[in-house]
């Protein structure tokens, strides 16, 4: 129950100006720049693009900043901006298979057309804090080799070529893709629509969930078939031109995790897969998200639905963040009103409970 | 329901690669060539320039049926310069000046009169910078290429 | 493809303020049903859409609102101004527009054919922009309903004598049903599904 009340401006106004006090921090320091944080914290602008579903290196960047780094907040300031925005309208579909690739790993081919790209990877460090950092040292430019210019072949495809893995998913022809940004949801819900609702999911909800289904709750047998990052050129259709044009490129992150399916009565047994996209340098989100779509295909396979990862509504439902916080942190806001509801509910069911066993102590004694 | 084109026939339009290019150049690349001209363009605003969304589609696995993925930041201007070519600027990001001054240059080089300035101070560098960049990204990734090599076991 | 400069001059000269001016004044008109607005923003639409017509679809239409135009509309250069200024997709299913614009003396379809919005979302419904010669002069009808004190009259010039019969149709759909915008030169009158609208008796 709700009940206006006024008062704690003042209080609000000063505290908000303590906020930005505190923001800001020892005045003595440099105050940190956009363009530092985009440089410098380049993952965590990432991730507020990503779970934002916005891609805007400097406004998410901003965000960032406004927040004091708490990247929840930051998403929640992206994604109120992009409600005053108006719609163009979409993109031509981004080709992954023509990226700019910055990084490509494969787990399952070894030898593989394009090879094994490691690209800007913390992998293979000993996760030791490194106390170089704490100087502004002098940082070696990036080793170069010459590009042989060999295509970077998906993965996908080459097993493809047998036949041994299911092609890239498939709509039905006329299916127009859905949007969950214009549309209210519903279950069961299709898959194009349940990707988008992923790709801006909680990176650590949705890391949590793939971790349970490699924990034996939904497993799936998942291999990396392959990971790829970089550059993607992003094509608008113009009707007034009559041409697309290229608005410019975009860093994203795609995996496409490949997972044991033993057939059914249709279809063969063949490899399966769960496809991860993400905005931005976001492995480990792109990696949980394939985990986490191809345990939503539980049904798809004629699976057992037996784990929270293969709950589709459980999952969808939970896994964005701005809606997550918004509810739970709705919980300080006063409930003066309904709390003293309970209160006096509490009192009374005390007072009747005190009665009863008054009532009952008597009739004891009466029985004696 | 946005008409679809044949994506593999853009190329033919040379102003593909004219608003292409533009919209890699920088706002402070633009404003410079600007500076250049002999005399600043009169234009009349037909949209914009206005800043909004676009919302970026994948495909499911890579290839398959489209998803919407996210949204971007676009700005986009649309002008009229007083003989009435029409030009179109587009970029991403939040720079509305900027996509006007695309526009203004995209229509500029409608005209062969204008067109040699426009490639030689804006789409020229453009593009060399572009390759540029483009090499660099391939060579320091290349450069973090696995080499495989076996290790002689001692077996014989 | 339409790289004529008609088909892409005449939007609003300033977009933010003008279509919240339109707005307000749309809104004001749809909740007193009855009342004559004016759209003020000095655009130059392309014939045959009306100053006031155009107002409102620069100010309501945009990419996800598919739109019908009347056929003699969809054939002039509205339907490139629309997806010029707009970026609204044109629609040839009167069911799937979310708003359909008629210009004078364009044949006034059955309402049924529109999206009336269904039972959960009655607002997925078509709102029809029709222009008349002049938003008075006309055969005198009374209104009332919600927005309008007892009741009120409007006398629209050149409204099609079926609009009544079909009106009354639409009333008995409510929750669901269209929404009606009657425009001339500048003027709006809006006319909401709410609205009880009969002929004056004579």
């Amino acid at each position: 129950m709700y009940v206006a009340v006024k008062g704690g401006e003042t209080a609000i106004a000063n505290a908000h100006r303590l906020l930005a006090d505190r923001r800001r921090g020892d005045r003595t320091l440099p105050g940190l720049a956009i363009e530092q944080i985009i440089a410098q914290l380049g993952l965590a602008v990432d991730r507020v693009m990503a779970e934002a579903s916005l891609y805007d290196r400097s406004l998410a960047a901003l965000a960032v900043k406004q927040s004091r780094g708490d990247m929840i907040e930051a998403i929640f300031l992206l994604r109120a901006y992009r409600t005053t925005l108006p719609r163009f309208g979409s993109s031509v579909p981004i080709e992954t298979g023509a990226m700019r690739v910055e990084r490509r790993v494969s787990a399952t081919y070894k030898d593989l057309p394009g090879g094994q790209l490691l690209g800007p990877t913390f992998d293979y460090t000993h996760r030791l804090l490194d106390p170089s950092l704490l100087d502004d040292g002098a940082i070696d430019a990036p080793a170069t080799r010459d590009d042989a210019g060999e295509a970077v072949m998906r993965v996908s495809d080459i097993l493809d070529g047998e036949g041994l893995i299911e092609p890239d998913g498939q709509m039905p022809q006329d299916h127009v893709p859905g949007d969950i940004t214009r549309e209210p949801m519903e279950f069961p819900m299709p898959r194009d629509l349940r990707l988008q609702a992923l790709a801006r999911g909680d990176e650590g909800f949705l890391l949590a969930l793939g971790y349970s289904t490699q924990r034996g709750y939904g497993r799936t047998h998942p291999f990396v078939g392959e990971i790829r990052m970089g550059l993607v050129s992003v094509e608008f259709d113009v009707a007034e031109l009559g041409f697309s044009v290229s608005l410019g490129e975009i860093r994203v992150t795609e995996c496409q995790m490949v997972n044991q399916f033993k057939g059914s009565a249709k279809a063969p047994p063949q490899f399966t897969r769960g496809y991860g996209l993400v905005f931005g340098q976001s492995e480990r989100k792109a990696m949980a998200m394939s985990l986490v779509d191809r345990a939503l295909r539980t049904e798809e396979f004629g699976e057992d639905v037996v784990a929270p990862a293969q709950d589709e509504e459980f999952v969808i439902s939970h896994c964005d963040n701005v809606q997550a916080t918004g509810f739970v942190e709705h919980l300080k806001l006063p409930h003066y009103v309904d709390f003293q509801a309970e209160l006096d509910l509490v009192r009374r069911m005390r007072a009747k409970h005190a009665e009863g066993r008054t009532a009952e102590s008597d009739h004891q004694e009466a029985a004696e | 329901m946005s008409a679809a084109f044949a994506h593999d026939s853009n190329t033919h339009d040379p102003r593909k690669r004219v608003i292409d290019l533009l919209a890699r150049c920088s706002r402070d690349e633009l404003e410079a060539a600007m500076v250049t001209l002999e005399q600043i363009p009169s234009y009349l605003r037909l949209r914009g320039p206005e800043t909004g969304l676009v919302i970026v589609k994948g495909r499911i696995g890579g290839g398959g049926s489209p998803f919407n993925l996210g949204e971007t930041t676009v700005s986009r201007a649309a002008i009229h310069l007083e003989d009435g070519r029409v030009g179109h600027g587009f970029r991403l990001g939040t720079d509305r000046r900027a996509a006007e001054l695309s526009a203004v240059f995209d229509a500029l080089w409608q005209a062969e009169t204008e067109r040699s300035f426009v490639e030689q101070t804006l789409l020229l560098p453009a593009e060399r910078k572009q390759a540029l960049e483009t090499d660099a990204l391939a060579r320091e990734t290349a450069a973090t290429k696995v080499d495989f090599f076996t290790m002689v076991r001692g077996e014989d | 493809m339409h790289s004529k400069t008609e088909s892409l001059i005449g939007g609003f000269p300033d977009a933010v303020l003008n279509s919240q001016t339109v707005f307000r004044a749309l809104m004001d008109c749809l909740a007193h049903p009855g009342s004559t607005g004016s759209v003020l923003p000095a655009i130059v639409p392309p014939a045959p859409l009306s100053i006031a017509a155009g107002a409102i679809m620069l100010t309501l239409c945009d990419h996800d609102t598919p739109v019908w135009l009347s056929p003699a509309m969809a054939q002039s250069d509205v339907s490139a101004w629309l997806s010029f200024h707009c970026g609204a997709p044109l629609t040839r299913e009167k069911s799937d527009a979310r708003f359909a614009f008629l210009d004078k003396g364009a044949a006034l379809p059955p309402f049924g054919l529109f999206a009336a919005g269904t039972q959960d979302y009655p607002d997925r419904s078509t709102t029809l922009v029709i222009e008349l010669d002049a938003l008075d002069g006309g055969r005198a009808l009374t209104l009332s309903g919600p927005g309008i004190r007892d009741v009120t009259q409007i006398a629209p010039l050149g409204l099609p004598d079926s609009f009544l019969h079909q009106w009354t149709g639409n009333r008995a759909l409510f929750p669901r049903g269209i929404d009606v915008v009657l425009v001339a030169g500048r003027q709006i009158i809006g006319l909401p599904r709410t609205t009880k609208i009969s002929g004056l008796e004579a």
